[in-house]
């Protein structure tokens, strides 16, 4: 009956939203009176999962599930579900977790809420705070299913250090037919990504053109953040679709936001409303983003990038 | 190959949002409907199968009589026929009970959903599909070809991209890059005349239970005022970073 959660790795290494699950996890089994169970799939080293919080570990090793298969996964992540005969299952809101969560509700007969933020309100009847209309409003939503699955969203809980020592126990579950096969993966490696990136440095239209995205690159270095950009960026091809953010793009909820020459339209501001701190740099007072933004600078990106670059940089000397 | 594409009928991205009755119901007072983004990018790229391929495209929607402008735009921007499952959507499980039971009957090849609607954001409707009907599945789609029977597809991960091979039958949840948007389409004069034309058939549910219930809904609390700091002082603003947001 304990809480499950699926923490995920990548090339043997949990990643950040693993722990990030894991804390909500003993959130919500201190609800219940209960321990968190964890799955792992091909992780090295599972000790890590007991400093937030994760009694026992599944731990799966299988090269079958080298790559990851939405099928295959959820059905390793159902074997485990009913072979500890959990009540809740938590999931990340990364791209990989999104797609299996819907497959994983069918095969348990579970109700899944996906993109809550804050741990249930109430066990009985469970119900949830989520996102929803794009981050334009909260939706508290019930389930009602004897098994549910809760879709946690990035960074919107953090991380909670409870230590406990977590047991590992190999489990081996039955691997389905795989359906869909990959057959290649573009991924820059040593790039911070936009759903696990802590800060994330924005540009918009406002940069007049892509040969003027060094200093926004940066500037992104400098603060180890990702790169995004506004929708018409990547219409234009100045940047690729997978940095646009937005109601239609990608989703950030970073702990800072940094908009440069970005007007503030309301389907930009709904994508990127859940980062805790915005700052903007705009030439003009009036650019709606001012009204969003914690932070503002009026001024004209070419010369206040370039120095605030600079400023950062004697910053992290220091410290 | 026949191909079935779902419209949620969804407010226009620059709708304020606002509820009713208690804060329990969304206010559809003054909004605006459209095609949900995600779902005219499936769309636009179905009309790419029926045009070089011959494949046959019908368009789907869970909902009332209300959704039907939005089902005959889809006629209009070039599906053959539409069709409305007479119920009020739920929850993302009984759409896609419903949905996955006009797939079954239909025979369809290609289901083709967008990866979420911009209203309720569930992102469940295409896996749960997949799922329901056995299907192979490939969410976050940006890329599609099919020969035969005989799937390439590509897929947004996070910080990158892959390839995959699969077959048909098979669901995708679509999104921006499965087609440039300059591909999408306008509906012109001679569309929408067309569109009047073809079949729109109007089906009844199938009895199914929600798996969730809505609640209730609630607004983000109002910002606080910017603190605006001077161009010529960004020391001011490295430290404001540092030692009052305490982000840097
Ligand atoms: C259906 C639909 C969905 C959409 N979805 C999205 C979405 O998901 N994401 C999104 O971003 N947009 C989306 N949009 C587009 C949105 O409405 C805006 O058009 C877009 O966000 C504007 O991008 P921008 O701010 O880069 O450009 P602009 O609005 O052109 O703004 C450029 C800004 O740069 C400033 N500027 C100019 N020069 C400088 C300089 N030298 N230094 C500093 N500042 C400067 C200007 O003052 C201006 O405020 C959507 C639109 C529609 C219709």
């Amino acid at each position: 009956m304990s809480v499950l959660v699926y923490t995920e790795s990548e090339q043997g290494a949990f990643k950040k939203a693993a722990f990030e699950v894991a804390s909500y996890a003993k959130a919500v089994a201190n609800q219940l009176g209960t321990t968190v169970t964890a799955v792992a799939i091909n992780a090295n080293d599972t000790t890590s999962l007991g400093n937030y919080g994760v009694d026992k570990v599944l731990n799966i090793t299988n090269t079958q599930l080298g790559n990851f298969n939405a099928n295959a996964y959820a059905s390793a992540i159902k074997q485990a579900a009913e072979k500890e005969d959990v009540k809740v299952v938590i999931v990340s809101s990364s791209a990989d977790s999104k797609y299996l969560a819907p497959l994983l509700a069918i095969g348990l007969n579970a109700g899944y809420a996906s993109n809550v933020v804050e741990i249930p309100s109430n066990t009985s009847p469970f119900t949830v705070k989520r996102t929803a209309f794009t981050n334009k409003a909260f939706e508290n939503t019930q389930i009602n299913t004897d098994v549910k699955i809760v879709g946690v969203s990035n960074n919107a809980f953090g991380l909670v250090e409870n230590t406990s020592s977590a047991t590992t126990e190999d489990f081996d579950p039955s691997i389905p037919e795989l359906g869909v096969t990959v057959e290649s993966v573009d991924k820059a490696s040593d790039k911070v990504t936009i759903a696990d990136a802590e800060i994330v440095v924005s540009a918009g239209r406002g940069l007049k053109g892509p040969e003027n995205w060094g200093m926004v690159e940066e500037l992104a270095d400098v603060l180890g953040a990702a790169t995004a950009c506004s929708k018409p960026v990547s219409d234009l091809g100045w940047r690729p679709h997978s940095e646009h953010v937005g109601q239609t793009g990608k989703p950030v909820a970073s702990n800072l936001y940094i908009a440069i020459g970005i007007s503030g339209a309301i389907q930009h501001l709904a994508g990127i409303n859940a980062s805790k701190v915005k700052v903007v740099i705009n030439t003009d007072p009036e650019a709606p983003f001012f009204k969003a933004a914690d932070y503002g600078v009026v001024g004209d990106a070419f010369q206040v990038v370039p120095e605030l670059i600079e400023k950062l940089k004697a910053f992290k000397a220091q410290q | 190959m026949k191909i079935l594409v779902c419209i949620s009928h969804v407010p226009d991205t620059t709708s304020k949002i606002n509820f009713s009755d208690n804060d329990t119901k969304f206010d559809t007072n003054g909004v605006q409907f459209v095609i949900n983004p995600n779902d005219e990018f499936g769309l636009t790229r179905a009309m790419w199968f029926k045009e070089k391929q011959g494949a046959s495209v019908a368009v789907i929607n869970v909902g009332g009589a209300e959704t039907e402008p939005t089902l005959r735009k889809a006629l209009a921007i070039g599906a053959d026929e539409a069709i409305r499952v007479n119920t009020t959507a739920t929850d993302g499980f009984s759409v896609a009970k419903q949905l996955a039971n006009v797939i079954n009957t239909g025979g369809y090849d290609l289901v083709i959903a967008g990866r979420e609607s911009i209203d309720y954001n569930g992102g469940m409707v295409p896996g749960m599909i997949a799922g329901l009907i056995n299907a192979n599945f490939v969410n976050n789609c940006i890329g599609l070809e099919v020969d035969g029977t005989s799937v390439k597809a590509t897929r947004e991960i996070d910080g990158g991209k892959e390839t995959v091979a699969t077959s048909l039958p098979l669901v995708i949840g679509g999104q921006k890059g499965l087609v440039e948007e300059s591909d999408l389409r306008i509906p012109n004069m001679r569309g929408i005349m067309m569109a009047r034309k073809k079949p729109l058939n109007v089906v009844e549910p199938i009895d199914v239970n929600a798996e969730t219930t809505s609640v209730s809904f609630l607004k983000p609390t109002p910002k606080g005022a910017v603190t605006l700091v001077s161009s010529d002082n960004l020391d001011e603003l490295v430290s404001l970073l540092h030692n009052e947001a305490k982000v840097i």
